[in-house]
């Protein structure tokens, strides 16, 4: 970093603070002197006729002079052009404006003065400025994204894209070499994508449901704090560990395994990735319903008992069923994270393209090609390249909906026991 | 107090949780039918002692029972005894209604079903309206029995809670404060309910309200501090209590 955007960042910082100090004291000062004498040492604001403490009034003066020099930062470096001339103007503009301020700020020290009511603004308004700042990241995502994916499908039909069933997108290497243009039809990858989610949901469905019921319904409350912290370690295991554990370790083994029955089966499969990746989403599952069965009151389970039912009488009929959205609600978030997943496919569930429903043959995924598509030399514009878009671009939109979906699922379940 | 032919016969019946004690030693019978209303300060253990009838004290993690508690002469803390089995004996209606998630058809179903009461459809619809009926409520919800049991009024959900204890034919209801969710014109109703039912059933009810156990009931038992002061007609109980302490309660000096 260029030293003088340190030094007025330093600049800034000693303003504000100094403005916050330099005002304060004057509030202070006027605010003991506005009293009776004999009143003189204590602080008490109530009924003192003042509107606001003194160090409301240094807030007000620090968020003013931090406002305005961060404006001048901003157009400062908007318009800097390298000379050294600039720079020091630059800094002086934004010293001599601090200072002014700070003064200028004296006059406003009264009574009257509402600066805790300003400050309350002030906080308001950053508030909303970090929020938009949130949502226009956001957009902007979305945009580039959309954006890339037009110039894709400028190139690509669109129905061709999504309802081809061939998946080769082996495009020219250079713009003068002489090759195929390569065929973008993404079922079959789409289809990868969904097997593996399958063999994932099929592992981490049951057993996180029935480790949610066991640590809600049956556990003491001993083993509970013993074993929930550990099923969540699962979650912190980062996932390329999940990667390389599924290509060195389970998929061998299903491969070895195939082997004695006399199966021959590649050791990247979609069942390796599939597994592994159940594995890695049973801590969200049962962690989720785990919370949501846990929110059906215990008047409930008083009531089936009182009536006679037994535990697991009580926990199919009235607590599973009270339940329930939330627990599909917790299955489509883990479904989205399944199919939004990387890394493990990436080592694990292979590259090629097949169209088939046998999770013993390797299949590939959307993660998986994006990293192929971009990983790969070759030029941004061509057809290869934006394809990796409009496959985000597809993806995104399959996980927005399910996250919805899944959200509102869940928000209207805790509504009702409100 | 002497009682003929106690339904319940409690001896020197003490509740720990962990390693508080909330009830020392209670000494008491209570009637084959009618209303016995449990009174005294929160905290005293009205609840505690009335889910030793019904064992629900056994779902509470670390609660014991000991002593002994006999239900017409047989010993319900039993080892061969399956509390289970119990309870659909001994109902019981709590507090704030606790309706399941389900149409109230099925809520009232739902017990009959557990202990396999009826065979076919036609039988359980007559079981679902005789129930819904004695709890005083077919009226109000025969022509909507598929709606949501949650979707009623507190003092309705509190009467399909009713109907659904009733519904497995018990031959006890315990009742936890039942009317305390409720405003007065529920309350009237569920009073006029408990005193329609005490000809079948044993009731047993524990009130915050002291009209509300003069009203009701026919015992009235005192509770102070795990204790059991006084047991006697609620008459004698209102007009010439035996203990100051159960003076100074009914007349709101205490609690
Ligand atoms: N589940 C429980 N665990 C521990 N202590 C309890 C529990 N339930 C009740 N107690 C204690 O037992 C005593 C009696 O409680 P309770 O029977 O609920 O009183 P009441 O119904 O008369 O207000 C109180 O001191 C209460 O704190
Ligand atoms: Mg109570």
């Amino acid at each position: 970093m260029d030293q003088i955007i340190l030094y007025i960042l330093i600049l800034m910082v000693v303003l504000t603070v100094g403005g916050f100090i330099y005002n304060k004291n004057l509030a202070l000062d006027r605010y003991l002197s506005s009293r009776a004498h004999e009143e003189i040492g204590t602080t008490l604001l109530k009924g003192s006729g003042w509107h606001s403490q003194a160090s409301y009034h240094g807030y007000f003066t620090a968020w003013v002079v931090g406002f305005c020099s961060f404006l001048l930062f901003v157009a400062g470096l908007y318009f800097r052009n390298g000379s050294e001339v600039y720079d020091l103007i630059w800094l002086a503009l934004v010293l001599a404006s601090g200072v002014c301020i700070v003064f200028l700020l004296n006059r406003k020290i009264s009574p009257e003065f509402a600066a805790r009511t300003w400050v309350e603004r002030f906080i308001h308004f950053c508030l909303i400025v970090l929020s938009f700042i949130a949502v226009l990241t956001t957009f902007g995502i979305v945009l580039s994204l959309l954006f890339e994916s037009l110039r894709f499908f400028s190139k690509v039909s669109f129905l061709d894209f999504l309802f081809g069933l061939q998946w080769s997108p082996q495009t020219a290497l250079r713009a003068d070499q002489a090759g195929q243009s390569g065929s973008f039809g993404a079922v079959p990858i789409f289809a990868g994508t969904f097997l593996i989610m399958l063999v994932a949901m099929t592992i981490a469905g049951p057993v996180g449901l029935m480790i949610a019921i066991y640590l809600s319904e049956y556990a003491s409350a001993a083993t509970r704090k013993i074993v929930k912290p550990l099923i969540e370690i699962l979650a912190g295991i980062p996932t390329v560990v999940y990667g390389f554990f599924a290509l060195l370790t389970v998929g061998p083994t299903i491969r070895n395994f195939a082997e004695t029955l006399g199966f021959s089966v590649p050791t990247q499969s979609a069942l390796a990735a599939g597994v592994v990746m159940g594995v890695m989403i049973i801590p969200l599952i049962s962690s989720l319903s785990d919370d949501v069965i846990n929110a059906v009151p215990q008047s409930l389970r008083d009531g089936s008992y009182a009536l006679g039912a037994t535990k697991s009488e009580t926990m199919k009929q009235v607590v599973f069923k009270g339940a329930l959205p939330g627990i599909i609600g917790a299955f489509l978030l883990a479904v989205s994270r399944a199919i939004g997943e990387t890394m493990i496919v990436v080592m694990a569930a292979g590259r090629a393209a097949n169209l088939t429903g046998n999770p013993f043959e390797a299949v590939t995924t959307v993660t998986v090609q994006i990293v192929a598509l971009l990983t790969g030399d070759q030029e941004f514009d061509s057809p290869k390249t934006l394809a990796a878009f409009a496959l985000g671009l597809v993806l995104f939109v399959i996980t927005l909906i399910l996250n919805m979906i899944a959200l509102s699922v869940v928000r209207r379940y805790r509504e009702r026991y409100d | 107090m002497d009682i003929q032919n106690p339904k319940f016969v409690c001896r020197d019946v003490r509740v720990h949780y962990g390693d508080f004690e909330a009830l020392h030693g209670i000494n008491i019978d209570i009637a084959d039918r009618g209303v016995t209303a449990f009174i005294g300060p929160s905290g005293c253990g009205k609840s505690t002692f009335l889910r030793t009838f019904n064992r629900m004290n056994d779902t509470i993690e670390g609660a014991r029972v000991s002593g002994s508690v006999t239900m017409d002469g047989q010993d319900i803390y039993d080892k061969g005894l399956d509390p289970v089995l119990l309870r659909a004996r001994v109902g019981m209606v709590f507090q704030k209604p606790n309706p399941f998630p389900k149409s109230i058809y099925d809520n009232v179903a739902y017990g009959p079903k557990i202990h396999g009461m009826t065979s076919g459809k036609a039988e359980m619809d007559a079981l679902v309206e005789r129930s819904l009926r004695r709890a005083g409520l077919w009226e109000e919800v025969k022509d909507r029995l598929k709606i949501a049991g949650t979707g009623l009024s507190g003092g309705q959900q509190q009467r399909l809670v009713i109907a659904r204890a009733i519904a497995v034919n018990p031959e006890v209801i315990l009742m936890d404060e039942p009317a305390s969710a409720l405003d007065p014109i529920a309350t009237a109703k569920l009073e006029a309910l408990i005193q329609e039912l005490k000809e079948r059933y044993c009731i047993i009810i524990v009130t915050h309200s002291m009209a509300q156990a003069a009203r009701v009931s026919d015992k009235t038992a005192f509770f102070y501090m795990g204790d059991l002061i006084e047991y006697d007609a609620t008459e004698k109980i209102f007009t010439n209590p035996g203990d100051t302490r159960t003076q100074d309660y009914i007349t709101g000096r205490t609690g």
